[in-house]
């Protein structure tokens, strides 16, 4: 009979995983019911035109006017800048450890890159204040308005150091190893023959890694590049920390902007009323499902390439 | 046309062991030559030596000269540029998975730089006619990948791919050790043909087929050659004892 006992206490387990998805997501649901009544779909896009600045306002507590397209905006953009910035970076790292790094290296270094994400993300955060910001403020950021200025993309408006630029850094920082590392699986998983196959016909080591391996793990290196997108759509702390947190819209990717965690993080705690609490949780909700069904997909993939590949001899 | 390969006081090593011990043979140019012993023997160590393919790996070490043609291979030329003049196929298929039929015969032409649309499709037409998988796959070439034809297409794909790019010499290791019965009297039948145009040396566990393919053929045992003679004599009338102990199958 303890047996029987048994098996259900960890069935009961394995269920309480579905049970907290879906307690979340309704308490999402039932939090942002006031905002989506309110605002309906408008709450994605609309703004209202600020009566004393006479620019567009999409987020105004006091008057009570609540739109989460600032925050989408900055969601998407400093991720992606993440994206650009870690994904050559891990891959060539990945391509490295697996082709080209003495054995005695081997292990060092992925111990090494895969430490990089145990680091809690608010001692990144700090780390971005104190020693990533006043470097792009000093250097980087004078060099890009200099040099890309006339792009309208790096405006020279802001001298704080801080804004989406930032935000992007650290988020490449932050992502590459989990990027890195799943890159570096699918890329063991590629057997030795495909890489005899290319050489045995007069590849170079660069035409060999490009035939064999990348494009054997093209696939899951798509996957990696996915949940190292999921993770950067969700991180909260040292994005808060660095990207100058205001609600607003900019081409310039050196101007202050905000995300979609952050103002949660920010404002939740002293929501000024139950429209502005509403409003902060149907963000919640939008990131909550886009996250769940980035980090789905990206599992699928990489799950799909690597699933029965055979170890690779040598 | 094929040329003829020299091998001098060839010695190969995976770390600290000997695989190769002072090898020395002229294997003829245009004939099909067996090299046949126990695992281990080092015959497909051999043949990774006349590609330069022995040394990819990290470990490994060759000393030695191999002459292909005129051809010094250690001292002329760099492990690229011979790699594409020695074509090499493989004891397990390993077609490109990601690429299509004609984008596996075509690859090694491209790697050559080779861009001209008319000139890759004569010459996959050629190679895949050459390595008679034609009939059976031209309805789809650029349709189906090359991952999913049988095995024994797959070795033909691999035999076409190596030739496309119009090798000297086509080195083959146990290019039939993985085949069902009729897929391996299709790779035999092809060696027939090849070896009018092309040197071919093939490493073989099967002593039948070393007998039915090869003019000549080259006895190995731990890391030796004990005895290279035409396939005739070896099988007739070997002049080592172990040799005939091997091919009588006293071991091995």
């Amino acid at each position: 009979m303890a047996d029987k006992g048994f098996e259900w206490l960890m069935v009961l387990c394995a269920l309480s995983i579905f049970a907290i998805v879906v307690l979340i997501a309704s308490e999402l649901v039932k939090g942002s019911n006031l905002s989506w009544n309110q605002f309906g779909f408008d709450f994605f896009y609309k703004s209202v035109i600020d009566s004393y600045t006479k620019l567009p306002n999409y987020w105004d507590p006091v008057n009570g006017h609540f739109s989460a397209l600032p925050f989408v905006y900055g969601t998407l953009v400093s991720s992606f800048l993440g994206l650009l910035m870690a994904v050559p970076l891990a891959v060539g790292l990945a391509v490295f450890l697996t082709e080209m790094c003495p054995p005695v290296l081997r292990g060092p270094l992925a111990f090494i890159t895969e430490l990089l994400a145990a680091i809690p993300s608010v001692i990144y955060g700090l780390w971005a204040v104190f020693v990533l910001v006043p470097l792009l403020r000093e250097y980087v950021n004078p060099m890009l308005i200099k040099l890309f200025g006339w792009t309208g993309f790096f405006g020279d408006d802001n001298p704080s150091g801080l804004g989406y630029f930032a935000a992007g850094v650290i988020l490449a920082i932050m992502i590459l190893p989990i990027i890195s590392s799943l890159t570096r699986e699918v890329m063991t998983a590629v057997p030795n023959s495909q890489r005899e196959a290319a050489l045995a016909l007069g590849a170079t080591r660069w035409e060999m890694i490009w035939i064999s391996v990348i494009r054997n793990a093209r696939i899951g290196i798509v996957g990696a590049i996915i949940l190292g997108l999921g993770r950067a759509l969700g991180e909260t702390m040292a994005v808060t920390m660095v990207i100058g947190n205001s609600p607003g819209i900019y081409r310039s990717l050196l101007a202050n902007g905000t995300t979609m965690a952050s103002v949660i993080a920010n404002e939740y705690a002293e929501a000024s009323n139950d429209l502005h609490r509403s409003a902060l949780t149907e963000i919640g909700l939008a990131l909550f499902f886009v996250t769940i069904i980035v980090n789905a997909a990206a599992r699928l993939l990489v799950w799909a390439v690597t699933r029965g590949a055979p170890a690779r001899v040598q | 046309m094929g040329v003829g390969i020299e091998v001098i006081n060839l010695n190969a090593w995976y770390g600290t062991n000997h695989t190769l011990q002072d090898i020395n043979l002229h294997i003829p140019a245009n004939q099909a030559t067996a090299l046949i012993g126990p695992s281990g023997c080092g015959k497909s160590t051999f043949v990774r030596c006349l590609n330069r393919m022995h040394e990819t790996n990290p470990i490994a070490r060759v000393t030695g000269t191999v002459r292909i043609g005129d051809l010094d291979i250690y001292e002329d030329a760099k492990p690229v540029q011979i790699r594409r003049r020695v074509g090499m196929v493989f004891q397990r298929p390993n077609p490109f998975p990601t690429m299509s039929i004609y984008d596996n015969v075509a690859s090694g032409l491209k790697l050559n730089g080779y861009t001209n649309r008319r000139v890759l499709d004569e010459i996959v037409e050629r190679s895949l006619k050459n390595s008679a998988l034609w009939e059976e796959v031209k309805d789809d070439l650029k349709k189906k990948s090359g991952a999913s034809l049988s095995g024994g297409q797959q070795q033909r794909l691999c035999i076409a791919r190596a030739l496309a790019v119009d090798p000297e010499v086509l080195l083959m290791d146990e290019p039939a050790s993985a085949l069902d019965p009729v897929s391996t009297s299709k790779i035999e039948d092809l060696i027939f043909e090849l070896k009018s145009q092309y040197t071919i040396v093939i490493v073989t566990h099967n002593m039948q087929q070393a007998a039915r393919v090869a003019e000549k053929t080259g006895f190995f045992l731990n890391g030796r050659m004990v005895e290279f003679d035409s396939t005739h004599k070896i099988f007739t009338n070997p002049s080592d004892k172990r040799t005939e102990d091997y091919i009588t199958g006293r071991f091995g």
